[in-house]
């Protein structure tokens, strides 16, 4: 398999209880994949383990031909994997401007970081009137986009997004999705994507990978996966 | 370690009793004495064992219990001798006295530092121990400032002078209150009060809708646990004859943890273990360094100070390496052994004959069929989770 | 009225003092949510290095850089050795393990330079001067006012201003989600412990001179008043401890001068029994009061 992110037989989970049985996926350059299945399939899981907090059983796992194992979880955006995690872990002790500081602060190119903050701030207007708030005081939706904006400061070629659209209203949640298409296009940013919501994920996503307890059972482009009514029916629910 | 039955405790602890005090009778009066500091120290450590261990809650505050026991021992026996009281009473009394002082102000810190939790607790009661030498000098008219008080106290009946020591009395008097003590903590914790203590130690939101008074649970548990180190400080006056706040310092109370924690915290059998070092690990230390060939400087350097850094370092790697203490390592050791010769082939195991406590859950081992196995369960109700029926009422 | 304002300038250099002890107490709690209580014993460690220092080359500032830099050295090794080891499973565990070092310490230097006191010199007279015909701020006061307000500022600035602080603000505020955005959050908890010690280096330099003088347990005293200053301030507040450092140390200072010395520590305890029973979270703590 080639790709920017490939798995092949990949299992891991919690202590003894094993979540993802041999899984294997391929995440194209420039391309956003969506990974779908329903609550408990092992799709948080897949992503903590890709970034490094749960450390694989068995399986491989390699990241622009170069094995991930062993890489701590502080120098996964040293290597270009930024990760938006549930929940739209925005620190909300630190203002709006200190969270997103927060996402280039690795880097020693401290020009480089002023510009990507400017970027950040015409990208997600809203962000930029409340640069001083702390992020406590943050709508779901500007919390959304604080997250996100914050792993783009890593400049990140691969961008992991747990549930982006959790708790959003539709109209945000496909803002949300649409700047990710725009970027991928424009900027050849890869996206790994897991979502809930799998009619807008698929409508978005180049690729689509259907999860089910802890295995693969599908893997295609998403408008054919979008198209299979009876793996909609059995996997989906829609 | 499962607590053992009211009936098997009052049998070991006589038997324990009576084999101490047929210890006194070989060994020489220097070590009845230690073997009485180590009993009065036990009834405070065992203290801290049901508060810190099954309560949850740290206090430093141990020594100033055992100082209020020890103050009240004093300010009684000497008021009693004053009236010209002499004999048994001269004794008990003083003993009921300085269980009662402590109480008195376990109730209080109890109300106060109920609601405190984790390093809050641990902070207040170390100011309270710390104010011990301002509370003693404020009121010195009465407890006698930093000198503290000198003790009249009931010697060892008549009949039993010539034949036994002063020594050899006053350790059978602290091995007789110790072993008392430890049988009614064992009884406290192995029934309702010690389930519902451990019950809010866990989880005091849970507890308190399981209709457990969390707030009260916690005030009896500071009052047990200061009535025990009441009596143990009365015993430590007893033995020593005086009562100073030097007696009963910080050093004192962290000793008394350091005491709970290496034995095994939570585990009464950890508390002997933790006084017996209390008393013997300074002792060996103290004797290793007094006969090192060192200039006079430098073993007084060494006096006392190399004791105590033994025992810091045994806490900090007990922490780290077996929390759960010496009593941790004996019954892991226990069960190793167990499991390389079980019950099956060794029909003589001790442990399973003496000890016939209803188990906590069904026993895996023997497989029942749906129809048996309620009948199992009410006949020998579960004794170690919270019975919420029991609690409400 | 000239006792009044001198018991209130000394009881405000004391708890300027207070307050740079309970600030090493809250950089801590911040950082791991731990209560250290080795922080005195590690305090008067790094102050018997700089007495030493300053004995063996006369000079007072030698002293003085030592011991805050044996304090960033002492925390970052109690971090490593054994604070980092201790599970969390059980928050005991943690003010355990402080206490062992505590003894541990205060043990070692016992051995190494001997339980008796040491007296130790200041930099400036701590006679009053006389100002207009009233005497109330010696030279060493205003010496300890400049210290800890340098030092306040300073740590202000570092958390607030500079990408380290933000870096340390962020795992301690969230240490996997700053770990997730490249802060190598284990490092920041190092450093943390390291500035902490560092400060409670400074004060225990700052006030042993104004006791009895330098002795292993010179400042368990001073330990339970900071414990109380970053309680009534709130222990997650470095501005509450500035705040209840100087509030705290004109009380004691008052009734040390009216009502007597030897009634401080009851003072202390009935404060602090106030604050946690009325305010767990601090007198000047505007968040509710986390658990530990």
């Amino acid at each position: 398999m080639s790709g920017l992110l490939v798995m092949e037989s990949v299992s891991a989970g919690y202590g003894p209880v094993p979540v993802l049985h041999g899984v294997s996926l391929s995440v194209a350059a420039g391309s956003i994949t969506a990974v779908v299945g329903a609550n408990g399939a092992g799709k948080t899981t897949l992503l903590r383990t890709i970034i490094g907090q749960l450390q694989p059983a068995a399986g491989y796992i390699s990241f622009d031909g170069a094995a991930l194992a062993g890489t701590k979880v502080e120098n996964m955006v040293r290597r270009g994997i930024a990760l938006v995690p549930e929940g739209r872990g925005v620190i909300t002790e630190l203002t709006v401007e200190e969270n997103l500081r927060l996402g280039g602060l690795w880097r020693r190119d401290r020009a480089a970081a002023a510009t990507l903050l400017a970027r950040m701030y015409e990208l997600f207007e809203p962000l930029a009137r409340r640069r001083r708030a702390p992020g406590h005081q943050l709508s779901g939706g500007e919390r959304q986009m604080l997250a996100l904006g914050r792993a783009l400061m890593a400049n990140p070629r691969l961008l992991l997004l747990d549930e982006p659209s959790l708790g959003l209203a539709p109209r945000i949640t496909a803002q949300i999705l649409g700047l990710l298409r725009t970027l991928c296009d424009d900027t050849g940013l890869t996206v790994l994507l897991i979502e809930q919501n799998v009619r807008s994920a698929l409508s978005v996503a180049d690729d689509g990978v259907v999860l089910n307890l802890g295995s693969v059972v599908a893997a295609r482009s998403a408008a054919d996966l979008a198209a299979d009514t009876d793996l909609r029916h059995t996997y989906l629910g829609f | 370690m499962r607590p053992l039955t009211p009936l098997v405790s009052l049998l070991l602890a006589a038997a324990a009793a009576a084999a101490l005090i047929g210890l006194t009778f070989v060994v020489e009066p220097f070590r009845s004495y230690q073997l009485a500091t180590a009993c009065a120290y036990l009834c405070a450590v065992a203290g801290l064992t049901l508060l810190t261990g099954a309560g949850g809650q740290l206090s430093l505050g141990q020594a100033a219990l055992m100082a209020a026991g020890a103050y009240s021992y004093a300010l009684s026996a000497n008021a009693l001798a004053g009236a010209g009281v002499e004999g048994a009473l001269l004794l008990l009394v003083p003993l009921g006295a300085s269980i009662l002082g402590a109480s008195i102000l376990g109730v209080v810190i109890g109300c106060a530092a109920g609601r405190l939790h984790g390093p809050y607790l641990a902070g207040f009661t170390l100011a309270l121990v710390v104010a011990i030498p301002a509370v003693t000098s404020t009121f010195s008219a009465v407890l006698g400032g930093d000198q503290g008080l000198w003790i009249t106290v009931e010697k060892r009946p008549t009949a039993l002078r010539g034949t036994v020591s002063n020594e050899q009395w006053q350790a059978w008097l602290a091995i007789i209150c110790a072993v008392a003590v430890m049988v009614v903590l064992n009884n406290l914790l192995r029934g309702r009060f010690g389930r519902q203590l451990r019950a809010v130690r866990d989880n005091d939101a849970a507890a308190s809708l399981s209709g457990v008074n969390a707030a009260r649970t916690k005030i009896i548990s500071f009052t047990v646990s200061a009535a025990a180190a009441g009596l143990g400080g009365g015993l430590l006056a007893y033995v020593t004859q005086s009562a100073s706040p030097g007696a009963y310092s910080l050093v004192l109370s962290l000793y008394l943890l350091m005491a709970a924690v290496i034995g095994g915290i939570g585990s009464l059998t950890g508390a002997v273990w933790g006084a017996l070092i209390m008393v013997f690990l300074p002792y060996a230390v103290n004797t290793f360094t007094a006969n090192l060939p060192v200039s006079a400087d430098v073993a007084a350097r060494l006096d006392g100070n190399l004791a105590v850094a033994v025992f810091g370092t045994i806490l900090v790697l007990v922490i780290l390496l077996a929390p759960r203490g010496i009593q941790g390592l004996i019954t892991a050791a226990g069960r190793r052994f167990r499991a390389r010769f079980p019950p099956g082939q060794s029909p003589s195991n001790p442990a399973s004959a003496v000890v016939p406590v209803p188990q906590s859950r069904p026993s895996a081992e023997t497989p029942s069929s749906g129809t048996q196995a309620p009948a199992t369960e009410t006949g020998t109700p579960p004794s170690g989770t919270l019975s919420t029926t029991k609690g409400q009422r | 009225m000239d006792r009044f304002l001198f018991l209130t300038v000394d009881g405000l250099a004391r708890g300027a003092v207070l307050a740079a002890f309970a600030l090493s107490l809250v950089i801590i709690w911040r950082a791991a949510r731990i209560v250290n209580f080795a922080q005195g014993a590690m305090a008067v460690a790094t102050t018997y290095i700089a007495f030493t220092v300053t004995s063996a080359t006369g000079n007072y500032w030698l002293g003085l850089a030592s011991a805050v830099v044996a304090g960033l050295v002492l925390g970052a090794l109690v971090e490593r050795t054994v604070m980092r080891f201790v599970g969390n499973t059980n928050p005991l565990n943690s003010v355990i393990a402080g206490l062992g070092l505590l003894l541990v310490i205060q043990a070692a230097l016992g051995m190494i330079f001997g339980n008796g006191y040491r007296a130790m010199a200041t930099p400036f007279s701590s006679t009053p001067i006389s100002v207009g015909g009233v005497s109330a701020v010696s030279p060493y006061d205003l010496f300890i006012f400049i210290c800890v307000g340098l030092m306040v500022v300073g740590l202000a600035l570092l958390f607030t201003k500079t990408s380290l602080g933000l870096r340390l603000r962020a795992s301690a505020f969230a240490p996997d989600l700053a770990r997730l955005l490249g802060v190598r959050s284990s490092r920041m908890l190092t450093l943390g412990w390291a500035l902490s010690s560092a400060v409670g280096a400074l004060a225990a330099l700052l006030i042993i001179p104004t006791e009895l003088g330098l002795n292993p347990h010179a400042v368990d005293t001073v330990f339970v008043y900071a414990f109380t200053v970053a309680v009534v301030g709130g222990l997650d507040s470095a501005g509450g401890a500035v705040a209840g450092g100087l509030a705290v140390g004109v009380v004691l200072s008052w009734v040390s001068g009216y009502l007597g010395a030897t009634l401080t520590p009851i003072a202390v305890l009935v404060l602090l029994l106030a604050v946690l029973l009325l305010r767990p979270a601090g007198l000047f703590s505007m968040t509710k009061e986390r658990t530990a």
